[in-house]
């Protein structure tokens, strides 16, 4: 780790957003990470995404378990709400949350032990619930805290640094979110931002559960030649469904992609997502077909990425429970003890 | 863009920005982080080799380091280059074992150097340890030139200029004072291997308008002034006294008179305040002393009475810029007279070479000035050599220093019989301040700290005696401090293609976004496409040779803190942090094998 502080001193010239702030004011605390930790990439382009989209501060949590990866809301929005939780239960910290306000954005960070491992049940209800949510796992595929022990995600035919071969079948978490009801699932790569940031962004928009798979290299342990989650064998067997655009509200779409290449898909918060595909017949829209390109890309050895699954009809928790609109912080006495009359008319339903 | 050429010294030396923009290239974030460990003695020297007056110019320096540096950029104040030099020289220990000797058995070849100003004085340094007699001539009764006749003690003590000069005279240099050489035709004729001119530009600029001759009395030329006060020649001036120009000698004049009992001393010049010559720091310091600076007025008219000075009639002008020339248009406003007792005259300087025969093999082109060799300082007479102020005018002492060495090398191959246009090449290295996982030679954390004023000695003091230094230095605490700002610039990234990973480590770090990695283009292009546009073109771009995701490096060097975090991030030590030591090449370098 370095033992700087990271200069206050930035470039005069550094773009501005609707805010008038620069990226640098989202950033977070100097990272203690391992150097060249693809996480930290992560962090960088939630930063930017975060800038890109204008969000204040305070309108954002950050929530994440216990792992390298559950460290980095440390290292990004410092001046947003933050929950660091107990190892696997962020999905729980988050429903609370979310329940009780739902008028933040909620970014719960996780890795491949705290989603996959200790808390895979936690992140099997929390999808089934399509909580309002953006959920980043930083998937390396090892225990880096612990020094490197093969996680549950770690491909098969993934060795170790020293050479000891992985005995147990992966989970693939983008094909188990599928199936679970996300209805956002994305998966990218720490080390290509212009992917990964309008990725986060349109998670960020998505109304409903937005999960994105993010494959992060350890470079301590796990991006040596016979790694599958290093950054060479990524950028060698990446095959992108294709890339995406985020238009903001008020903004036309100026690039046409031609017939049948593209989806225009409207967000709830106003703006636009497209969609441009690289393969004509792929439709992001169909769960079966989704886990199916899964399925067929791992069978060839490739590692798909984009956007590979989008449920257009956005729902979330509040819209099957019918909870209140407002946060309940903002709930007055009137609201919450309404009085005998209603009290009577809400028995009477009953009857 | 093709690969940067890191390979040429000249690319690690343009990101130093002072010691680029230093005539004499010194090294100074070397010096400033010797003066940050105490060790002024070490500091002192790395200037002496290469500025040859750093307790004169830690005073006195136009500062050409202090605009360049990236601090400027980065934060507005560039660091107290100049005054952490004087820090250097004030607390300097015992240095006399460490100047070079010249040696008992000399190599034969005689030099004679005109003047005893820094640059003729600079060469003598510079020749006396290769054996060179060196014999000067001075018009003074002491040596210094300008340094001693046209800059007033409260800027530079005596003892500071006197110490500074006998070190090299000391060196068994022969000075015969009060030697004005008046035929350079006659002067040939002695036995000189080498003639160096370093005669300055002696001839204040004169005002022809109405009055002139009739108010000789009271109307004196700037430098004259200045010259005349420090030997003592004059030691009272008017109550009311105007003076004439906005450059650092103006400056110099109007606070010389307050001290010689001028009541109302006030600055008159033609152009506006922003386009004044003098430097920021030295009408700041007339400003302090109250010294009211008029702008627009030309001077249209002495008047007089009886044969004495009453005062000077102005026209107001206001300045009107087209295509970058401007003019000064009168604004039709009533003539203003000003009452005055004395006026000093600080229009400008001019060289004067009538002593300089035209049929001698010199020539004389533009200005009747000698027509000089840009690089190598020999006049069109072999032997002969120019330097300073004499040879393409008023300039500056560092530049005078710069000259110096230029023409000692000159001198030496010349009297060796080598071709004055192979140049010696200047001493480099790179070597990494890699000591530890994030540990580095050098303090690299930014400091958040502004630039520090130099304190000053009480006005009641200064003003009193001319001779009573105003400034008083930092004491070590600040210069310390001081020194921290310094974002050590010769501490270069640099990139190693085949070890790095693409993992974006250091774009993510990089606190000031200078480092990108994207395809190739031309440079235009590559200016516009990084991260933030570089659009300060005269700051490099550092490009690397084609990574394996075909994508280049594109590193924009203008606003680099040299903190090293991109080399701390760096899981692979692709960036490494070393540092670049350039020093210029000097006479002893000229003819080495």
């Amino acid at each position: 780790m370095s033992f700087i502080k990271k200069p206050i001193a930035r470039h005069p010239n550094l773009p501005k957003n609707k805010l008038g702030l620069t990226r640098r004011d989202y950033e977070g605390a100097l990272s203690t990470l391992c150097a060249g930790c693809g996480h930290d990439s992560v962090s960088s382009a939630i930063i930017e995404a975060c800038f890109q989209l204008s969000i204040p501060a305070h309108r954002l949590a950050k929530l994440s378990g216990i792992g390298c990866s559950s460290k980095t809301p440390t290292y990004f929005l410092n001046k947003s709400h933050g929950f660091n939780s107990v190892h696997g239960r962020m999905p729980s910290v988050a429903t609370g949350a979310n329940l009780a306000n739902r008028d933040l954005y909620y970014l719960g960070v996780s890795g491949d032990g705290d989603t996959a491992s200790i808390g895979l049940g936690q992140f099997c209800h929390i999808m089934r619930r399509r909580l309002n949510m953006v959920y980043i796992c930083e998937n390396n595929g090892t225990y880096g805290l612990t020094k490197g022990q093969f996680s549950a995600t770690n491909d098969k035919e993934s060795k170790s640094r020293k050479g000891v071969d992985n005995m147990f079948e992966s989970i693939d978490l983008a094909a188990l979110a599928i199936q679970l009801g996300a209805g956002f699932v994305a998966r990218s790569f720490s080390g290509d931002k212009d992917q990964l940031i309008p990725l986060i962004r349109a998670a960020l928009s998505y109304k409903g559960f937005a999960f994105i798979d993010v494959i992060s290299p350890c470079v301590t342990f796990n991006n040596h030649a016979q790694s599958t989650k290093s950054y060479e064998y990524f950028r060698e067997h990446n095959e992108a469904v294709g890339f995406l655009d985020v238009i903001p509200e008020n903004e036309e779409i100026s690039v046409n992609y031609g017939e049948g290449k593209s989806i225009e898909v409207n967000v709830h918060d106003g703006s636009k997502m497209v969609l441009h595909k690289l393969n004509k017949s792929y439709d992001p829209g169909s769960r079966r077909k989704a886990i199916g390109k899964i399925n067929d890309s791992r069978d060839k050895g490739e590692i798909i990425t984009g956007l590979i699954y989008l449920d257009q009809n956005e729902e979330d928790l509040h819209d099957t429970l019918l909870t209140t609109e407002k946060p309940l912080n903002q709930l007055k006495k009137k609201d919450l003890s309404p009085g005998l009359k209603k009290l009577r008319q809400v028995n009477k339903s009953f009857s | 863009m093709k690969p940067t050429k890191i390979s040429n010294p000249e690319y690690f030396h343009k990101v130093v920005d002072c010691q680029w923009a230093c005539p004499a290239h010194t090294p100074v974030p070397e010096y400033i982080r010797l003066i940050a460990a105490g060790r002024y003695t070490d500091a002192y020297m790395i200037n002496w080799e290469s500025n040859v007056f750093p307790g004169i110019l830690g005073r006195t320096c136009d500062r050409p380091c202090e605009p360049a540096c990236r601090r400027v950029r980065v934060e507005d104040e560039p660091v107290a280059i100049c005054r952490l030099k004087r820090v250097a020289a004030d607390y300097k220990g015992e240095i006399d074992h460490l100047i070079p000797k010249a040696p008992e058995q000399k190599n034969g070849k005689k030099i004679a150097l005109l003047g005893a100003g820094p640059v003729s004085l600079a060469v003598a340094r510079d020749l006396m340890p290769l054996g060179y007699e060196c014999k000067i001539f001075e018009r003074d009764p002491v040596p210094g030139g300008l340094m001693r006749t046209n800059i007033p003690s409260f800027r530079l003590p005596e003892e500071v200029l006197n110490e500074e000069c006998d070190r090299i005279i000391n060196m068994g240099v022969e000075v015969q004072y009060n030697k004005e050489i008046k035929s350079f035709k006659e002067f040939l004729k002695e036995d000189f291997d080498a003639v160096f001119v370093g005669t300055g530009a002696p001839k204040g600029k004169d005002l022809n308008i109405p009055g002139r001759e009739e108010c000789d009395k009271n109307i004196h030329i700037g430098i004259d002034f200045l010259a005349s006060v420090a030997f003592e020649h004059v030691k009272k001036i008017g109550k009311k006294v105007i003076v004439l120009g906005g450059g650092n000698t103006a400056m110099d004049c109007c606070r010389t008179a307050i001290r010689l009992g001028g009541k109302d001393v006030r600055v008159y010049v033609r152009s506006p305040k922003v386009d004044m010559k003098a430097s920021d720091w030295e009408i700041e310091e007339a400003e302090m002393e109250n010294i009211p600076i008029y702008e627009n007025h030309v001077p249209k008219e002495f008047i007089h009475e009886n044969g004495k000075l009453k005062a000077v009639a102005f026209e107001k002008v206001k300045a009107e810029y087209k295509d970058g020339r401007r003019k000064l248009i009168p604004t039709g406003e009533p003539i203003e007279i000003v009452e005055c007792d004395d006026v000093l005259m600080a229009i400008g300087q001019d060289n004067a070479f009538e002593w300089i025969e035209k049929d001698i093999g010199i020539e004389f082109g533009e200005w009747d000035m000698p027509i000089v060799d840009r690089t190598t300082m020999q006049s069109t007479l072999p032997k002969v050599f120019f330097g300073g102020d004499s040879a393409w005018g008023p300039e500056n002492i560092i530049t005078a220093v710069a000259h110096a060495h230029q023409a000692a090398i000159s001198i030496d191959l010349f009297c060796n019989n080598k071709s004055l246009k192979k140049r010696p090449q200047p001493h480099v290295f790179l070597e990494s301040t890699k000591m530890g996982l994030h540990e580095w030679s050098y303090d690299n954390g930014y400091a958040e700290v502004d630039r520090l004023a130099v304190p000053h000695a009480d006005p009641k003091v200064t003003l009193a005696d001319r001779k009573v230094e105003v400034e008083l230095g930092y004491d070590d605490r600040m210069a310390f401090e001081e020194a921290a700002r310094c974002l050590n610039c010769d501490v270069q990234t640099v990139f190693e293609e085949k070890r790095c990973i693409e993992c974006d480590a250091c774009v993510d770090i990089c606190p000031e976004d200078c480092i990108n990695f994207i395809q190739n283009a031309d440079e235009q292009e590559l200016r516009e496409d990084i991260r933030v546009p570089a659009l300060n073109l005269a700051q490099d771009l550092y490009v690397s040779r084609k990574l394996p995701t075909k994508r280049v490096m594109v590193k924009d060097e203008d606003l680099c803190l040299h903190c090293g975090l991109c080399a701390e991030r760096c899981p692979t030590g692709a960036w490494d942090m070393q540092k670049f030591f350039y020093f210029g090449a000097q006479s002893h370098d000229g003819c080495k094998k």
